[in-house]
């Protein structure tokens, strides 16, 4: 068994995820099932082979480039209304579950 | 006229000719959703003004004696993972269960300004994260040959909608095969465009580095009409391309003859239905009488496409989804004292089982220890699964599989076995990882009267091809 409660413990800490005892214990057994599965891979030597993050570092740019100028096509202008314009403020706050019209409300962070 | 068994050139002109109106067919098909959906539970909201007051638009120009844009008066429905301005948007998801997004996605935006009538949001696993739509966190989708079987997923809700004439069109998203194998599982044609061909901008997150949006339709030239009005490079998403977009629909009339098909041991191995094997088998066979030439290929790397996609799908999901903190946008837990606490309970409360068990294998595939041997490894034999297609794609013009290894399976057969749920894609995912178009296409039946799904999958930025076979075969069968 590769992962323990231990170890789901620690990741839904990092995912900010809370997780019930009981989803605690199915989580153990199916990561571990996937995970099992996912061992095939190592049947395979990668050695010298480079990764692959994205589709486009292949495909769809400008193959005479080099780095990053291929994306050059992606490239625009930094200017404070570009694309589209920005949200109101109204409507940057309309789908929050607590704001105050000018600021969106969690519950106090810092303990005095 | 049977105003839901219309495609959209005939719907278009109906409109155009005035023989009907925009109004009548949204209405014909609002009335088939009310007498339909439920038992089918394709929708999971309608937007029934936003609609009318589109057909309206497009009644008016009619009236006018104007040209009616490509799909003038035609009523789609939208996979709701993408955005659409003032109507909620839920992934399918309780954390987004009231969310109204303030813009739309470009994809829909495009159907809109080329005439379309949205009808309204349809039904999907959760975050797109299934192969069952078992995954929606409001209700399941019944597949309409038999309702005790699933539509396939994730964008089962837009594959039973256009299978059921509940609209001409729908648009779906493909991440690891969530248009072809839903297509496949319901009769309808699915399209999935090269990564890069139909801007994201507006589509909620899940793999992004494998995301995709295409079209579920009843024909293959609908699903060319509506590449043709949504594919193209779009300033507000970086990875679109920058690519000339042909006239797919000019295209789908050239011929097949000398076409070289792949066909590849690899997809008809262990696991593969024996029915859905001779369906596929004699619909490679018509293709050949059509004056193709079938090539034995090799992707040798596909049994390890599963634990490959596995990895990076969930490695992405886990970043894109920590956006959802109960701040800004999503589900608040009720009574939470601290800031941890409401990051924590909302996010427990908010995502469904499904949701969860992706984002903690991708937060533990991405976590210190870890990140070499699982992350890494998955990216590097991605380069080895692409380069299986790069070599094939020398030799032969289109790869033609089963899109799925067995027809719709039941509603419950393997929602508590994950790993089982996972293999289902294994035809499908290898296309999104090396980024290339594919398209399910139905190919018969089973016994029991379930759809077969073909596969024919192409080169990068050459869905031409893929469609004018697709084109080919279906005037053939």
């Amino acid at each position: 068994m590769k992962v323990t409660e231990k170890d789901v413990a620690y990741v839904a800490d990092l995912a900010n995820l809370e997780l019930s005892g009981e989803e605690r214990v199915d989580m153990v057994r199916d990561l571990n099932s996937i995970l099992d599965y996912i061992e095939r891979l190592n049947e395979l030597d990668t050695s010298n082979v480079e990764p692959m993050a994205q589709v486009s570092d292949r495909y769809g740019v400008d193959e005479s480039k080099q780095g990053s100028e291929r994306f050059a096509y992606a490239y625009r202008e930094d200017v404070v209304e570009g694309l589209r314009k920005s949200l109101s403020q109204e409507a940057a706050l309309e789908n929050a579950p607590d704001a105050d019209g000018t600021f969106f409300r969690v519950p106090k962070v810092i303990e005095r | 006229m049977q105003l839901n068994k219309l495609n959209i050139d005939a719907a278009r002109s109906a409109v155009q000719e005035r023989q009907t109106t925009a109004f009548a067919l949204a209405e014909a098909h609002y009335a088939r959703i009310q007498q339909e959906d439920g038992e089918i539970g394709a929708f999971l909201t309608l937007c029934k003004e936003r609609a009318l007051e589109q057909a309206d638009r497009i009644d008016r120009m009619a009236a006018e004696g104007k040209p009616l844009p490509p799909l003038g008066g035609v009523p789609v429905g939208i996979k709701d993972v993408m955005s659409t301005s003032g109507v909620r948007t839920t992934a399918g998801s309780k954390i987004l269960g009231k969310y109204i997004p303030p813009y739309d996605c470009t994809a829909v935006a495009r159907m809109e300004a080329a005439g379309a009538v949205v009808l309204g949001k349809t039904n999907c696993d959760e975050f797109a994260m299934g192969s069952s739509n078992e995954n929606s966190a409001f209700y399941p989708v019944h597949n309409p040959r038999d309702l005790n079987r699933v539509p396939g997923g994730s964008s089962g809700g837009s594959a039973a909608a256009v299978a059921t004439d509940m609209a001409v069109v729908a648009l779906g998203s493909d991440t690891g095969g969530s248009i072809r194998q839903p297509a496949s599982f319901c009769g309808v044609v699915g399209l999935m465009p090269t990564y890069g061909r139909v801007s994201r901008y507006g589509l909620i997150a899940f793999a992004s580095s494998l995301d995709h949006i295409g079209p579920l339709t009843k024909t293959v030239k609908d699903a060319a009409i509506v590449l043709r009005t949504i594919a193209g490079r779009d300033p507000m998403d970086s990875t679109s391309a920058d690519l000339p977009v042909p006239d797919y629909v000019a295209e789908l009339e050239k011929r097949v003859r000398g076409l070289k098909l792949g066909v590849a041991k690899e997809y008809f191995g262990e696991g593969l239905d024996d029915e859905v094997r001779h369906a596929v088998e004699s619909a490679i066979d018509k293709l050949k009488g059509l004056g193709c030439e079938v090539v034995p290929v090799s992707l040798p790397h596909t049994p390890y496409a599963i634990p490959t996609y596995y990895l990076i799908a969930t490695a992405e999901a886990s970043s894109n989804l920590a956006r959802y903190d109960g701040v800004r946008y999503s589900y608040r837990a009720a009574g939470v004292k601290s800031l941890s606490e409401m990051y924590r309970r909302s996010r427990d409360e908010g995502f469904g089982a499904e949701a969860k068990r992706r984002i903690m294998l991708g937060t533990y595939a991405l976590s210190a220890g870890y990140y070499d041997a699982y992350y890494l490894k998955a990216q590097k034999v991605r380069t080895l699964l692409t380069r299986d297609f790069e070599d094939a794609f020398r030799r032969v013009d289109a790869i033609v599989t089963p899109t799925s290894p067995t027809a719709a399976f039941r509603l419950g057969e393997k929602s508590n076995d994950p790993l089982a749920m996972y293999l289902a894609d294994i035809y499908t995912v290898t296309a999104d990882l090396a980024g290339i178009p594919g398209i399910s296409i139905p190919c018969g039946a089973t016994k029991e009267k379930l759809p077969i799904g073909l596969q024919i999958l192409g080169k990068h930025f050459d869905e031409a091809t893929v469609l004018r076979l697709a084109h080919a075969y279906e005037k053939a069968a």
